[in-house]
């Protein structure tokens, strides 16, 4: 798969279908871009599952903390990694060994992020990979929001509603 | 309401110019149905509740507070600029040079310098010259027409190259890659000033600009109704690689220690220049305006072309004319800068340029005073033909030294061709020229 550019449709339908995220190095810090994404995230009607082996057991923005995503009781479609993408790699082998477990479907990696090894072991694992990109901007592109602030979302529509 | 479409793709990517001219940004108002973008003549915006209102001036969500920093109208004007010049994101401004300080104020400290063509605009020349240097930025100016002048001019502490890459008033066109190429190797950005071009002539990012302003007074509103400018950002720009933007690097204290680069990535300076400089200096463009400069930017691609054809004729007819001494238009075969034009800006460029006249000062004055149709005013790119003698009045403030150097000598005068009908703009400048 092209890693380089991803289709809308490709996008928007994991943004309509993956509705709990499991987000591996959710911080509790306000100011870091984790926190921002899950605190955005969650105004939209997501579920987020932090995972942070430091905080594991404590609480992020209302949420239990997880060390590891093994650790999560439920099961949970898409895994956001905000990690570098040296610890993106094992932590993409942990997420496809548990995949069918938990019902895992998507691997998202943040924005700046991107391990294409990684991603075509998660390939061949049956998951859907997603690179250098962030689910709250995808978000923000599609239903509109972005431009708001000047940003360009690439969307044309005539149509009456924000779609996403 | 969602869409449940899964089949519908609307990435516009694909989509033409002329489309993006006028829809990029402007969905139907999702609440009414309007077509036309509504003028959202408000100062504030209701909160939902204390939790909404936190995240939004934390800059965790979305969404608006209050018309100096964001307003629904100018949003899609950003988001129309950002999308013709194939840019990430844009941040508008009450005019071009306001846009032009929030562009550097996000690049600059006390101290700092950077290097400047000198073939820009007069209010340009002085801004950087004498008002930049009152907030300790030092510009180095240079001869722009060979771009190694601009890596010699370089210091360490030099943050950005600055060029206008069709230049007002000289009808100098720079070449832009070469020196992009130069602003590369030293890890700081390329601003272009595209106003005279615009996007539809010529988009600078595309030829390694890195950052671009634009007073959309001039072409993009092109009615001369409204004054207007933006900054927009290519998003490619990597601020973490030299350590000279500490600014964008580093934690903000404006916004307990939230690092622009890294929270908003490819859109980091934009939300930097619109959060700390746009709301700290507070010159935010009125709804009003960027509603007439969307009427305006949605007929850019015909009016351009239109400017460019009649800006040809005209500059051939004043090129036969005994009593002009030459002609600076890049359209010409004469012009040394017609193989940069077909290069930087093939479908013409543009309509903004200078001639000499025989008569030296007196005849232009003259000449400015004589014409009925041409309008004799301080502005370009508006519907209407317009002319100026730059010595005695946009380059009046200058030094007879720097005057000279913008290419504003005594026997100049400038014009900014219309789009009347080419035969009358042509009658009016012969009848005229039979008065000097």
């Amino acid at each position: 798969m092209n890693h380089d550019s991803y289709p809308a449709l490709l996008l928007r339908g994991i943004l309509r279908r993956c509705k709990t995220i499991a987000m591996v190095g959710a911080s509790p810090n306000w100011v870091r871009p984790s926190n921002f994404a899950m605190k955005y995230l969650q105004l939209k009607g997501y579920r987020i599952i932090p995972v942070n082996p430091a905080r594991a057991g404590g609480e992020i923005l209302g949420e239990r903390v997880y060390g590891c995503l093994a650790d999560i009781p439920e099961p949970f479609p898409m895994v956001d990694i905000y990690r570098n993408a040296e610890a993106a790699g094992a932590l993409t082998d942990e997420a496809i060994e548990i995949a069918a477990d938990k019902g895992i479907e998507v691997l998202w990696m943040q924005l700046g992020v991107r391990n294409d090894a990684a991603a075509a072991r998660a390939e061949a694992a049956g998951l859907t990979v997603i690179m250098n990109r962030c689910p709250k901007i995808e978000y923000g592109r599609f239903s509109g929001e972005l431009g708001w602030s000047g940003i360009n979302t690439g969307i044309i529509s005539a149509r009456r509603h924000a779609v996403i | 309401m969602a869409n449940d479409d899964d089949t519908q793709d609307d990435a516009s990517e694909d989509y033409g110019i002329e489309t993006r001219a006028i829809h990029a940004g402007a969905r139907p108002d999702a609440t009414t149905g309007a077509r036309s973008t509504p003028i959202y003549q408000t100062t504030a915006y209701v909160f939902e509740d204390v939790d909404h209102a936190a995240s939004l001036f934390n800059l965790q969500t979305f969404g608006y507070i209050y018309s100096r920093l964001t307003n629904p109208t100018v949003a899609v004007l950003e988001e129309r600029i950002a999308s013709l010049e194939g840019g990430r994101a844009a941040v508008a401004a009450a005019s071009g040079h306001a846009a032009q300080f929030l562009a550097f104020f996000s690049l600059m400290e006390p101290g700092d310098e950077f290097v400047s063509s000198r073939n820009l605009y007069g209010g340009s020349i002085t801004q950087f010259g004498l008002s930049f240097k009152r907030l300790g930025w030092t510009c180095h100016f240079v001869d722009p027409t060979e771009p190694e002048n601009f890596a010699a001019a370089l210091t360490p502490n030099c943050k950005a190259i600055f060029i206008e890459n069709l230049a007002n008033p000289g009808g100098v066109i720079l070449d832009m890659a070469a020196i992009a190429d130069i602003a590369r190797a030293h890890k700081i950005p390329l601003i272009v000033d595209n106003t005279l071009a615009t996007p539809y002539l010529c988009r600078p990012f595309e030829w390694g600009a890195d950052i671009v302003i634009h007073s959309a007074t001039k072409f993009i509103g092109g009615h001369g109704n409204s004054m207007g400018g933006l900054v927009v950002e290519s998003g490619k720009f990597d601020w973490f690689a030299s350590g000279k933007f500490p600014g964008l690097t580093e934690p903000d204290p404006a916004y307990h220690g939230l690092t622009f680069a890294e929270t908003f990535g490819d859109f980091g300076y934009t939300m930097k220049t619109r959060a700390v400089a746009l709301r700290d200096f507070g010159p935010s463009l009125s709804p009003m305006n960027a509603y007439l400069l969307l009427q305006g930017v949605e007929t850019l691609p015909l009016r351009m072309a239109r400017h460019c054809d009649n800006a040809q004729a005209v500059a051939e007819f004043l090129e036969a004319h005994p009593k002009v001494d030459w002609v600076s238009y890049a359209g010409l075969e004469s012009s040394p800068y017609k193989a940069l034009a077909q290069k930087y800006m093939p479908r013409g460029p543009g309509s903004v340029f200078t001639f000499g006249l025989g008569g030296g000062f007196d005849g232009g004055v003259r000449l400015v005073e004589a014409c009925e149709l041409l309008s004799h005013l301080a502005n370009v790119g508006d519907t209407r033909s317009l002319i100026l003698h730059p010595a005695s009045t946009t380059h009046r403030q200058l030094t007879d030294e720097q005057r000279d150097a913008s290419g504003a000598t005594p026997d100049v005068v400038r014009l900014s061709i219309g789009i009347e009908t080419v035969a009358d703009i042509i009658a009016d400048l012969d009848q005229a020229l039979d008065k000097v």
